[in-house]
């Protein structure tokens, strides 16, 4: 374990001092610098900032491993994450940044000439942003605790700091560039293991491929899987559990709501050209696509090797003799046991572990998903150095993530609500003095939240894509693609988008008024596709309503002609 | 003059909602199509161990979604250079116009 610490402390603190110096040398001196780096991040560096961006503590630590055990039915994250980009590039991006100005609530305070729309959407961003953000702070005292043997307290105040650090110097310009190296940190940390364990198991250096690839028998590793899974009383893996109405759902609300994200979009304002929003989504998705056609080979990767080495194996060979063609159970299984996140319980007295699907008869009694891309390096036999990079990456996806909604959280109170609605006087340098200041309440918020985290916050992620895909998606297509949308109807379509999507959402998850399952849910859709049904309604209200108010005044309709015009 | 810049913006925007709407109908096509929906039937062929419909749910709808982005930034920049001529971005006599730079919108 300390061949593991030492290289956990030296990647994690070669990859700090990393982002510290780029923040270093991206200090800057005005807004438009620490709102969108001044519109000069080439496309490729946008695409690479914005995969950092997106892919969270969640994309590459849990994602993995709930797929494993997931199977089919993970297939709305893999299709929902990824998307989502085609909407931004096709009907987003390109006209945001031929809107040239900072943020998503400008955007949406000028096409519906109302400083009440833009302060629905600030309080939508920071609602959104900060669901967000607690999620990521704890993710980084997770890692720090786990592997450095800091307390979780400690870690999340160190990680908070240096994105401090970096996201008050340099703005979007620090964060873009700090991204982009907290990219390649992670891409490198996530494909190492992935590489090896296909070549295991499959034969193909290349993991992507190993998904479909054969077994040393010449069997399809899908095939085995599915095999052994039935043995065991679990469904196919190939199968899913859910109904093909609720899939439909989740992956479209995902979709949506990755869209509709105000920290994704505001990474296409920071290119030069409406051209370089389009080119830069196609490199964000490829980018992100190393990962995502990864992920799943990752899931089966690791739903193959826990059921080959774990089942039917011997816990203590001290105490039980082992049989001809018995394996011990493996040591990464022991330790991850001193967690508590993995347990076993010999309920029939055989000393050997029985994974089974039948609760009475499976004696793996716990089994968290989210240790499966950490423990990965372990299962595979690779060097403590490993270890120490996945922890890296799995730190690097955390701040990345934590910097974007921090500079939304920032911009929202210094752009949008102090300078264009309470004190529209402000100089520029005043403004950013405050978003300094207001980047800095938000970590420190983020740090409090990320310490005693609000126990909902796992359901909040639900609620956060919910709520985008019904308020901001909505809101924003409408306002590019109809002239005839109304401030009254884009008001009311986000606000009863919202309503209806967190009255739902908040019902089934966080007060538990009513069971949370598939007999009890509205048409049969799960709090977490209920974003669907709720920008639904949201595109109905905005069309109604628009209609039965007066149009938008002619400054609005040239602001339409010229975001549309090449 | 006038009135053929008008008519070149509408052509413009015509040919890009074409173009969107073919994409997004193989962006609708390989995830909610083949990937949900015709899963059972895509389902009965396989690759390589993958039934057919929960590779695209997994791999497949990924990769098309990546060709078509690239493809939308290329065919749009093609299309804007073949109105180029017809619809110079840069004197364009347009009262909005102005208002877009930085300087005023910060």
């Amino acid at each position: 374990m300390s061949v593991t610490l030492f290289w956990t402390g030296f990647f994690v603190i070669t990859s700090f001092a990393l982002y510290i110096g780029i923040a270093i040398a991206s200090r800057v001196g005005s807004t438009d610098e620490f709102y969108v780096a001044g519109h000069h991040v080439p496309p490729v560096f946008n695409g690479m900032a914005t995969a950092a961006d997106w892919m969270s503590a969640a994309s590459f630590l849990s994602m993995a491993g709930l797929i494993a055990f997931s199977g089919y039915d993970g297939s709305v994250f893999l299709m929902g994450w990824t998307g989502g980009y085609v909407l931004l590039a096709l009907l987003l991006a390109p006209y945001l940044r031929r809107f040239g100005k900072f943020t998503v609530p400008d955007f949406i305070g000028d096409r519906y000439y109302s400083d009440t729309a833009r302060v629905v959407a600030v309080i939508c961003a920071i609602f959104v942003s900060f669901t967000y953000i607690a999620g990521q702070m704890q993710g980084v005292g997770i890692a720090f605790s786990r592997f450095l043997e800091i307390p979780i307290e400690a870690g999340v105040v160190i990680g908070g700091l240096v994105v401090l650090m970096y996201a008050t110097l340099g703005g979007m310009k620090g964060i873009t560039y700090t991204q982009v190296a907290q990219y390649c940190v992670m891409i490198f940390a996530f494909m190492t293991p992935a590489i090896f364990i296909s070549l295991q198991l499959t034969g193909s250096p290349v993991p992507q491929l190993g998904f479909v690839g054969n077994v040393s028998d010449g069997t399809p590793l899908l095939v085995k899987l599915d095999g052994m899974l039935t043995e065991l009383g679990f469904a196919p893996y190939t199968d899913g559990s859910k109904s093909t109405f609720d899939v439909f759902a989740i992956t479209l609300a995902l979709m949506a709501g990755t869209a509709g994200l105000p920290h994704v979009i505001v990474r296409f304002f920071t290119v030069p050209k409406a051209a370089d929003a389009r080119k830069s989504a196609g490199w964000a998705l490829l980018f992100i696509g190393i990962l995502y056609l990864t992920a799943p080979a990752v899931a089966v990767f690791a739903r193959t090797n826990f059921i080959e080495t774990v089942n039917e194996s011997v816990y203590d060979a001290e105490t039980t003799a082992l049989v001809v063609g018995e394996s011990e159970t493996p040591d990464w299984f022991h330790r991850w046991e001193t967690t508590g996140l993995l347990a076993f319980e010999d309920r029939n007295g055989d000393g050997r572990i029985q994974y089974r699907a039948d609760p009475e008869t499976n004696e793996v009694t716990t089994l968290n998903r989210d240790i499966f891309v950490l423990a990965n390096p372990e299962i595979a036999n690779l060097p403590g150095w490993v270890i120490g990079l996945v922890v890296a990456g799995g730190i690097a996806a955390a701040l990345s993530t934590a910097a974007g909604l921090l500079l939304v959280i920032s911009s929202s109170i210094s752009h949008d609500l102090c300078r264009k609605v309470l004190f529209k006087s402000m100089t520029d340098s005043q403004e950013l003095l405050i978003a300094r200041l207001s980047a800095t309440g938000a970590v420190l918020i983020a740090i409090l939240a990320g310490i005693y985290p609000p126990g909902f916050v796992a359901s909040v992620v639900a609620l956060a894509f919910g709520l985008a895909a019904a308020s901001f998606f909505p809101a924003i297509l409408l306002g590019i693609f109809w002239q005839r949308m109304s401030k009254e109807g884009a008001i009311a379509g986000m606000v009863t988008g919202l309503g209806v999507t967190g009255a739902y959402i908040l019902t089934y998850k966080i007060f538990g008024w009513i069971p949370n399952d598939a007999e009890h849910w509205f048409l049969g859709v799960s709090p977490e596709g209920f974003g669907t049904i709720g920008m639904v309604i949201s595109f109905a209200v905005s069309v109604t309503v628009s209609l039965l108010t007066p149009a938008p005044p002619a400054e609005v309709r040239e602001l339409v002609e010229r975001i549309r015009a090449p | 003059m006038a009135q053929d810049k008008s008519s070149a913006r509408k052509a413009y925007w015509r040919a890009n909602l074409g173009l969107m709407g073919v994409l997004l109908a193989i962006w609708f096509t390989v995830s909610f199509g083949f990937g949900i929906l015709l899963r059972p039937w895509l389902d009965l062929v396989s690759l390589g161990g993958a039934p057919l419909g929960f590779w695209f749910a997994q791999q497949g709808s990924i990769l098309t979604f990546i060709v078509l982005i690239f493809y939308y930034a290329w065919a749009m920049n093609r299309l804007e250079a073949r109105f180029a001529d017809r619809l110079g971005s840069d004197d364009m006599p347009d009262p909005g116009a102005p208002a877009a730079t930085q300087e005023d919108a910060s």
